[in-house]
This record gives C-alpha cells, sequence and structure tokens, in this order.
C-alpha cells in the first residue's frame, strides 16, 4: 500500500469506497439473513409454548 | 445398517432438528475462525495486484459469494426435486431454507461485482453473458420464495416450487460456462481444476479461506432456517409436543 497506518489502509490505493462498500454490504446481508433465520426460529418456538 | 438407512436416519424432523441444534454453535465458530483467517490473508499478507492495485481485493468475497449462489442453488433444487419425487418433508423444507440464503450471495456477488466494475471495466453494469445470467438466477431464488408464499396448500406449493427449481437449474452452466462460449466483458474462471492457478498463492487461499467461511455460514444459516420451518410445520407431531415441555418459551 502507499500511505501507511489506518488511513492507508482504509484509503485502500484509492479504491477505499468501493473494497469497504463491498464488504459493508455483504455484512448488512449476512447479518440481515441470519437475523430472519433467527427471529423465523424464536417465533416457532414462542408458538409451541 | 445398511448406508441407505444411515442416510435417511436424518430425513425425520426430529433427527434433523437435533443434529442441526448440535451442530449450529460449532458452525459459526468455524465461521468466524475462517472469516478472520481469510480476512487476515486476504488484507495483510497478499500482494498489491500489479494491474487492479488495491480493488482486486474484492475477489475474496465476490468470488466465494458467487460460487455459493451456484452451488445453493444447485442444493435448493436437488433437496426440492427429492421432496418431490419421495415426498420426504424435510428434503422440501431444506430447499425452503436454502432459497433465502441463495439469494442473499447472488444479491452480494452482484453488488460487489458492480462495485468492483467500476474501477476496473469503467462501468458498474454491462448486459455481459455472466452479470445477465447470474441476475437471472437471483430472479428465480425470488421466484421461488415468491412462489411458496403465493401457494396456501403446503404441498402444492412444494409441488410448483420444486419445478420451478428444477428448471431453473439449466441457468447453472450458463453461468459457469458463459465466460467460454460467448466473448465476454468478464473475466474467465478463477479457479479452475484442470490448469494451475495464475493468481499468487496467498491471494488463492484468502479466497479459498473465505469460500469455507461462507460454507460454514451457509450451513449455520440454513440449518437455523430448517429447525424454525420443521417446527412450524411439524407443531401438532408428538415430537414437537415433547419438546414443549423441554423448551417452555
Amino acid at each position: 500500500m502507499t500511505e501507511s497506518g489506518l488511513s492507508g489502509f482504509l484509503n485502500m490505493g484509492g479504491y477505499g469506497l468501493y473494497v469497504w462498500g463491498s464488504y459493508g454490504v455483504t455484512l448488512v446481508a449476512m447479518l440481515a439473513d441470519w437475523w430472519f433465520a433467527r427471529r423465523a426460529l424464536k417465533d416457532s418456538l414462542e408458538v409451541q409454548a | 445398517m445398511s448406508a441407505q438407512l444411515r442416510w435417511t436416519t436424518f430425513a425425520a424432523p426430529s433427527r434433523f432438528c437435533a443434529l442441526a441444534a448440535a451442530t449450529t454453535p460449532w458452525l459459526w465458530a468455524a465461521c468466524l475462525l475462517l472469516t478472520v483467517a481469510g480476512l487476515y490473508i486476504g488484507f495483510g499478507v497478499a500482494p498489491t495486484d500489479a494491474t487492479q492495485g488495491e480493488a482486486y481485493r474484492i475477489i475474496f468475497i465476490h468470488v466465494p459469494a458467487a460460487w455459493m449462489s451456484m452451488v445453493l442453488y444447485c442444493a435448493m433444487a436437488g433437496w426440492a426435486a427429492i421432496g418431490w419425487a419421495f415426498n420426504t418433508r424435510m428434503a422440501s423444507m431444506l430447499a425452503h431454507a436454502i432459497a433465502p440464503t441463495g439469494a442473499m450471495f447472488t444479491f452480494v456477488a452482484l453488488w460487489t461485482g458492480a462495485l468492483w466494475g467500476k474501477p476496473t471495466w469503467g462501468t458498474w453494469w454491462v448486459w455481459d453473458a455472466r452479470l445477465t445470467s447470474e441476475l437471472i438466477l437471483l430472479f428465480l431464488y425470488l421466484g421461488y420464495m415468491a412462489l411458496l408464499a403465493a401457494v396456501d396448500d403446503v404441498q402444492r406449493g412444494d409441488k410448483a416450487s420444486a419445478l420451478l427449481a428444477i428448471v431453473g437449474v439449466v441457468n447453472i452452466p450458463i453461468i459457469y460456462f458463459s465466460v467460454r462460449w460467448w466473448n465476454t466483458l468478464h473475466q474467465g474462471a478463477s479457479v479452475s481444476i484442470t490448469a494451475a492457478p495464475t493468481m499468487a498463492k496467498t491471494m488463492l487461499l484468502a479466497m479459498l479461506v473465505m469460500t469455507f467461511a461462507f460454507w460454514a455460514y451457509a450451513f449455520a444459516v440454513v440449518f437455523t432456517r430448517a429447525r424454525a420451518l420443521a417446527l412450524q410445520r411439524e407443531r401438532d407431531a408428538e415430537w414437537v409436543q415433547a419438546l414443549r415441555k423441554v423448551v417452555p418459551t
């Protein structure tokens, strides 16, 4: 990487928006998928009670 | 006990739920460890690409997500076909459980592809054979889920959606071979069984570790959703009634 430290890491050689935009949306999508699955399981367990 | 009997052991929703509940924490642990390892190798060890600079690091989620989108579709169609052919309840439920996660990975592959395409191709999107067939895959997942939601009768819904899933499998080889069959803007296969890898070993390692992380994630979420479906559909069964005493939520 051309820049050192955290700012260089976040900048990603000028491609930070593209790289972190990809990882950020992936994280949100995976968390949402997990959250809906977990909520469905919780709802089914509550129905039993 | 024959091999066939062993395979069918977990076809019973009660046994499947017990297996899924026991394995899910381990799958999450594997997912977490593999993700940390994959990101460390991808961002800390793998070198900067000579032509694409740092932008290439999107590959560590783009390619695994694209692979998962295709593999999960095949798994979904396979379970849907088994459920249709043998009328096995758990197989249909597994197919349903896979669909949202498969759609999510397809969306991620398209999104990260667009964000990778802009700095390298100069455009977010082209109606390229690979991109278009992957978009069709997303529509197939959404269509499958919409069809399931639209039919009130569970068995009819299972059969109708299974038919759609099975027909849609024809799109998988089209996605995979699109870069060979047509002159596309998309690059060729990242990894081939028959050819030596064209990328640095650390890049390949990070990509493969992230793929295993996505596998662990997919198993964990699909098992969670399949348990929810089984508990809903089998709510009047004895094993769910027995579970009621064990899990007084």
